[in-house]
């Protein structure tokens, strides 16, 4: 009895603590997104964050989207050849790649690279004092560390996904029409024949959600990082793990209420 | 010299789970004046600061500003009192992300209350200020030396004007030579400025210079209080005990249990 006990105490501990910290981050998103509405809104530092995650994530975010795209042509090819079904690769690829793989994918590598560095960056300003020297500066650090990160990477995201798209959708292209001998113009028309808007919409809408993700658990958890260097490294690893699973989650909730019948 | 008070501390209470930091501190700083709290590592001195600019919330206790409840105010009353505050970090809390100039105008760049071409001549001014060269300004934080990193820090403090001036262990780290420079530049500042100061540090020598009245925290209370002159021969046994640096006393070195 006193071990059933336990182990209900420890679930309910678990439970507490969950709703806690799922609590906090929705308060911290709520103040960082309500200076987006508040005069004073740091533009520079938008600025210079968009061109960060924007432009500067464009060389992993094509390279991931271009050979995921050949390698989607490559795997159909193989699979579908079984059963006469090798016109639908062009289908499959673009469909894939715009829907699921180009806001996934490109939404785990920013990720790994940005929500890591806005972690760290965060978490080390935290164990140095530098958030509490903004606050003496007459400076809110939710208005001058947050919002501008939280808009910077949702308006970004999008971006980066139309350039993975095109890309994936080009890496199908030139491995069907390369390697597996299908012919350009076909291949293009079976593409856009079945391509419709609300597949690309959708992924749109992935896109910045995800990246208002990354950007909310990169500077959550560089916020509230604490202790010095291993603080900083373990601040950054939650971020990269949180992001990178509530992205894989929320992609099926966005699935689910985008497609569902 | 003013008799008014800048800043009142009763009964200032603060404690983190088990560990009680602050354990009801008393004190009084006079408008004007230079007060040096000195302590021990963990005294709870770096923490009396924070509550005293709203960096941490105290547990329970009053802490007055020019006669004002801090806690009675409204957010942008608060706004107005760190408006006319710096703060030198003990670490310089400097921002990597910014050059040298900016970090100096950091305050007058957010409130708007200067153009960024102003900014750059105005940094340059209160770098020279500090004994730096104003192609100091565009450097980074991470290219300059210790010491360099700390008048820097004082410039960032001093540049919007402010008429208190928290000083949280100014000379730490550095050696003695440039701790005294450091010093120097500290009462050139805070004199050519009046404004009041509030420092904390555990270097006597740096207590000495800097201060003009002196006050001595163990264990999250106010032991003593008197002119920072009169540190080491004060006829309290903490505060002689600490000034000397001596093993033996009634400060007993705490083992964590």
């Amino acid at each position: 009895m006193t071990r059933f006990l336990d182990l209900l105490a420890l679930i309910g501990r678990a439970l507490i603590s969950a709703c806690r910290t799922l609590g906090d981050v929705a308060l911290f998103a709520l103040a960082g997104a309500s200076h987006l509405v508040r005069p004073g809104f740091p533009f520079r530092q938008f600025g210079r964050h968009f061109v960060e995650i924007g432009y500067f994530s464009l060389p992993v975010v094509a390279l991931t989207a271009l050979f995921t795209g050949m390698v989607l042509a490559l795997q159909s090819f193989t699979g579908f050849s079984r059963f006469n079904a090798e016109s639908a690769i062009a289908s499959v690829v673009v469909l894939s790649v715009t829907r699921e793989l180009g806001p996934v994918l490109a939404g785990l590598m920013v990720a790994g690279r940005i929500g890591a560095a806005m972690a760290a960056e965060i978490g080390t300003m935290r164990v140095t004092d530098q958030i509490d020297a903004l606050t003496t500066l007459s400076t809110d650090p939710m208005k001058y560390l947050v919002a501008p990160r939280l808009l910077a990477a949702t308006l970004a995201m999008p971006l980066l996904v139309v350039v993975a798209d095109i890309l994936g959708v080009f890496g199908g292209f030139l491995i069907g029409t390369v390697k597996l001998g299908f012919v350009p113009q076909i291949y293009l028309a079976r593409t856009f024949d079945v391509l419709q808007t609300m597949d690309v919409v959708s992924g749109l809408v992935k896109a910045a959600v995800f990246g208002f993700l990354i950007a909310l658990m990169g500077t959550w958890c560089g916020y509230n990082s604490k202790g010095g260097a291993q603080g900083v490294g373990q601040a950054t690893t939650r971020a990269v793990v949180a992001s990178s699973i509530l992205i894989l989650a929320l992609d099926y909730v966005i699935t689910e209420a985008f497609f569902s019948r | 010299m003013s008799d008014a008070l800048k800043i009142r501390l009763r009964g200032l209470k603060k404690r983190f789970g088990d560990k009680v930091v602050l354990d009801g501190v008393d004190l009084d700083v006079r408008a004007g004046r230079s007060m040096v709290i000195l302590g021990g590592s963990g005294s709870g001195k770096s923490v009396t600061i924070k509550c005293i600019l709203g960096l941490i919330r105290p547990d329970e206790g009053l802490i007055e500003i020019d006669g004002r409840d801090v806690a009675k105010m409204s957010r942008e009353e608060r706004a107005a009192i760190l408006d006319r505050t710096g703060m030198l970090f003990q670490n310089g809390a400097l921002f990597d992300s910014l050059p040298v100039w900016e970090n100096v105008c950091f305050k007058l760049l957010a409130q708007r209350r200067i153009t960024r071409a102003a900014a750059r001549e105005k940094a340059a001014e209160v770098l020279e200020q500090v004994g730096l060269a104003a192609s100091v300004g565009d450097l980074s934080p991470a290219e300059l030396s210790g010491g360099m990193q700390k008048r820097v820090a004082l410039a960032r403090a001093i540049a919007a004007q402010p008429d208190i001036i928290f000083f949280d262990e100014p000379t730490t780290g550095l050696d003695p030579i440039m701790g005294a420079v450091i010093d120097g530049l500290i009462v050139d500042c805070v004199k050519k400025l009046g404004a009041t100061a509030f420092s904390i540090t555990h270097d006597m020598a740096s207590a000495r210079r800097i201060g003009d009245d002196a006050a001595m925290i163990h264990k999250g209370r106010i032991v003593w209080t008197g002119p920072a002159n009169a540190l080491g021969d004060t006829g309290n046994a903490m505060v002689d005990q600490f000034a000397r640096g001596e093993r033996e006393g009634p400060i007993q070195m705490e083992l964590r249990k």
